[in-house]
C-alpha cells in the first residue's frame, strides 16, 4: 500500500486526516488540562486544608451533660452517657436501623459519645445538646430541618437523613483529655 | 422589508454605517403584534425591565459592600443605616428579587394557559426556563451574601443537595464551598458568581427576544396572526400599553419598598449567621417554597434531591407533553379546569413548604407533589388524545368583525391549516 502524492493510502484515509485528527487530539487535551487548573481552583487551599486538631477537657462534663466544640470549622458533639443511655445503645437490635452499626463501633470507651455534629441530610445541626432542647424520638439528637431523629448512639433512626452522624477521628489523651483530628 | 428613509442627516450617516436605526424601527414600529394581546402579555416587558433595576441597584450596592464573613453582614446594615440613600436601593434590590419572581411566575402560568410553549415557539419556551434557572441560582447566591442566619443556613442545606450524589457528592460539595463547611472561600465566590449570571441572564434575554421576534407573540385566541388587520404595529399600541402596566406595577411595588420592606423577608436574617445554631425552623424565600416542599415530600435523600430538580426540569419537555394542536385554553374545556388545577396545586405546595414537616402537613405535600408531576405526565398526555376542543376562530380579527365561514373541522392552533 504505497503511499501517493497527496498521502492518501488505499483506504482513502490521507495524511492529512492523521494530521488532523492528532492536533485536534492535542487541543482537547490541552483543554482539558487546562480545564481543570480552573476547576481545581475552587477545591479547599492549602491553608484550609491544613489539618487542625482540637484538644478537649473532659473534667467538668457530668453524666447526661454534653458540650460543643469547633473543629474544622464544624460542631463536635461530646457526651457523657448515662448508664441508661448505654444500654438503650447497645441493646438495639442492628436489622431495626437504617445504617446499622454497632455501638462498640462507634466509642472508643462507652460513657463517651464523640460525633461530628452536622446532620447527614442537609447539613443542619440537630438539637440535643442542651438539657432544654428536644432530643427526638430516640433520645439522642433531633433535626428540625425535616425532622431527622438519632439515638443515643447518633445513629439515624427516623427521617430523610441516610446515614448516622459521623464519629470524628480522635484519641484519648489520658483520662480526662482528648484530641480530636 | 426595505430600510426606512431617517430625516435627520447624523441618523442617516449612522445608520449607513451601523444600522441599528434600521433595527429598531424593524423591531419597534413595523413587528406587527396580533392586536388582542391582553394584559397577561404585559409581564415580559416587565420583567425585562426589573432585570434592569436588579443590575442598577445591585452595582450600586457592590460598591459598599464587604464579602467577608466578619464584616458582611455589619456592611448589609451600614448600607441601610448610613449609606446616602442605601436604605433606598438596598430595599428595591431585596423587594426587587422577590417581586421579579412574581412577574416571571405569572409570566409563565400566562405561557401554560395559552399554550405559547406549542409549535414553533419551543425554543423560545426553553431559553424562559434556562432564564428561570439562572435567575433561581443568582437570588440564592444573592440571599447569602448579608450573611443573616437564613442566608448561613440556606446556603448550607441548598450546597447540601448535591451530596446526595452518589460517589462524588461529597467532593462536590467541599468543591462548592472551597473548605470543609460554608464559610468565607464559599460567601466570595457566591458574591462573584451573583455578580456574573445577571449579564449572563442579559444574554439569555436576548436570545429569548430574538426568538420571539421570529415568529411573533401568541395571542389570547392561541391562533397564528393572519394578514393586516388582525395585526398593529408594536410602537405606539404596545409600548404604551406596556407603561401603563408598569405604572400599576410600580405602584404595588413602591408599597412594599416603602411601607412594607421586610414583609416579604425573614426576621431570622437580621441574626448574624452562626455556623454552630441552626435556627429551628428553616424556610427559604417565598418563591422557593414550592420546590422545597416536594424535596421533603420525598423520605429519601436522593429521590427527593431529584424531584426537586425534575420538577423545574419538567417544563424542558413540556411542548412534548402537551400534543394538542390547540394551544389557547380557550378552546380547550378540560385543560382549562386541570391549569387551575395545578395553580391551586403550585400554591398548597408553596404553603406546605412554609410549614414545619410533621403531621398532615407530609401527607398533603406528598399528595400535591404527585399531583404536580401526574398533571404533567398523565395528564396532559391523556388530554392531547381524548379532550374535544372547541371550533376555533377562522381568524383573530372574525369574532369581532363578523363574517367568514364556520371554521374547518379539526382545524387546531398549530396544524397545517394555520400555517398555510
Ligand atoms: C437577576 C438579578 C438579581 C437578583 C434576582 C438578585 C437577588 C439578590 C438577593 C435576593 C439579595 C439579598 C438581599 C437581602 O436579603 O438583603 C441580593 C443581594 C445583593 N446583590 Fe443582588 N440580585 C440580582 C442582581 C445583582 C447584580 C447585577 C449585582 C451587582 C453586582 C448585585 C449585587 C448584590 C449585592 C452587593 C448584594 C448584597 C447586599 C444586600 O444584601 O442587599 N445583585 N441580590
Ligand atoms: S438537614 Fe437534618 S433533617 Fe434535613
Amino acid at each position: 500500500m504505497a503511499a501517493t502524492a497527496d498521502g492518501a493510502g488505499g483506504d482513502g484515509v490521507t495524511r492529512r486526516d492523521f494530521l488532523e485528527y492528532a492536533a485536534g487530539g492535542m487541543g482537547a487535551v490541552g483543554a482539558a488540562a487546562t480545564a481543570w487548573a480552573f476547576i481545581d481552583n475552587m477545591n479547599p487551599a492549602a491553608d484550609v486544608l491544613a489539618l487542625s486538631t482540637t484538644e478537649v477537657d473532659l473534667e467538668a462534663i457530668e453524666p447526661g451533660q454534653a458540650i460543643t466544640v469547633v473543629w474544622q470549622k464544624k460542631p463536635v458533639f461530646v457526651r457523657r452517657r448515662t448508664e441508661a443511655e448505654i444500654r438503650e445503645a447497645e441493646d438495639t437490635p442492628l436489622d431495626s436501623l437504617p445504617d446499622p452499626e454497632a455501638d462498640a463501633d462507634r466509642v472508643q470507651k462507652a460513657e463517651w459519645l464523640i460525633l461530628v455534629g452536622v446532620c447527614t441530610h442537609l447539613g443542619c445541626i440537630p438539637l440535643g445538646q442542651k438539657d432544654t432542647d428536644e432530643k427526638g424520638e430516640y433520645g439522642g439528637w433531633f433535626c428540625p430541618c425535616h425532622g431527622s431523629h438519632y439515638d443515643t448512639s447518633g445513629r439515624i433512626r427516623k427521617g430523610p437523613a441516610p446515614e448516622n452522624l459521623p464519629v470524628p477521628p480522635y484519641q484519648f489523651l489520658d483520662d480526662t483529655r482528648i484530641l480530636i483530628g | 422589508m426595505a430600510a426606512p428613509r431617517f430625516e435627520n442627516p447624523i441618523v442617516r450617516w449612522i445608520d449607513y454605517r451601523l444600522p441599528v436605526f434600521t433595527f429598531m424601527h424593524h423591531e419597534m414600529h413595523e413587528y406587527p403584534t396580533p392586536k388582542n394581546l391582553n394584559y397577561w402579555w404585559n409581564f415580559g416587558s416587565l420583567a425585562g425591565f426589573m432585570l434592569i433595576v436588579m443590575i442598577v441597584t445591585g452595582i450600586m450596592l457592590a460598591m459598599h459592600y464587604t464579602p467577608h464573613v466578619d464584616h458582611a453582614f455589619d456592611s448589609v446594615e451600614r448600607i441601610r443605616r448610613d449609606v446616602p440613600f442605601g436604605w433606598l436601593i438596598q430595599f428595591i434590590h431585596m423587594n426587587g428579587a422577590s417581586f421579579f419572581f412574581i412577574l416571571v411566575y405569572i409570566h409563565i402560568f400566562r405561557g401554560l394557559y395559552y399554550g405559547s410553549y406549542k409549535s414553533p415557539r419551543e425554543i423560545l419556551w426553553i431559553l424562559g426556563v434556562v432564564i428561570l434557572l439562572l435567575m433561581m441560582a443568582t437570588a440564592f447566591m444573592g440571599y447569602v451574601l448579608p450573611w443573616g442566619q437564613m442566608s448561613f443556613w440556606g446556603a448550607t442545606v441548598i450546597t447540601n443537595l448535591f451530596s446526595a450524589i452518589p460517589l462524588v457528592g461529597e467532593h462536590i460539595v467541599s468543591w462548592l464551598w472551597g473548605g470543609f463547611a460554608v464559610d468565607n472561600p464559599t460567601l466570595n465566590r457566591f458574591y462573584s458568581l451573583h455578580y456574573l449570571l445577571p449579564f449572563i441572564i442579559v444574554g439569555v434575554v436576548v436570545l429569548h427576544v430574538v426568538a420571539l421576534h421570529t415568529h411573533g407573540s401568541n395571542n389570547p385566541l392561541g391562533i397564528e396572526a393572519r394578514g393586516k388587520q388582525d395585526s398593529i404595529p408594536f410602537h405606539p399600541y404596545y409600548t404604551i400599553k406596556d407603561m401603563f402596566g408598569l405604572g400599576a406595577f410600580l405602584t404595588i411595588f413602591c408599597l412594599f419598598v416603602f411601607f412594607a420592606p421586610d414583609y416579604l423577608g425573614h426576621p431570622d436574617n437580621y441574626v448574624p449567621a452562626n455556623p454552630l445554631v441552626t435556627p429551628p425552623h428553616i424556610v427559604p424565600e417565598w418563591y422557593f417554597l414550592p420546590f422545597y416542599a416536594i424535596l421533603r415530600a420525598i423520605p429519601d435523600k436522593l429521590l427527593g434531591v431529584v424531584a426537586m430538580f425534575a420538577a423545574i426540569a419538567v417544563l424542558f419537555i413540556l411542548p412534548w407533553l402537551d400534543r394538542s394542536p390547540v394551544r389557547s385554553a380557550r378552546f380547550r374545556p378540560i385543560y382549562r379546569q386541570v391549569f387551575w388545577l395545578l395553580v391551586l396545586d403550585c400554591l398548597v405546595l408553596g404553603y406546605i413548604g412554609s410549614q414545619p414537616a410533621e403531621g398532615w402537613y407530609i401527607h398533603i405535600g406528598r399528595l400535591a407533589t404527585i399531583y404536580y408531576f401526574a398533571h404533567f405526565f398523565v395528564i396532559l398526555p391523556l388530554l392531547s388524545v381524548f379532550e374535544r376542543p372547541r371550533p376555533l376562530p377562522l381568524s383573530i380579527g372574525e369574532p369581532v368583525l363578523g363574517g367568514g365561514s364556520p371554521p374547518p373541522r379539526g382545524a387546531g392552533g398549530t396544524g397545517a391549516m394555520e400555517r398555510a
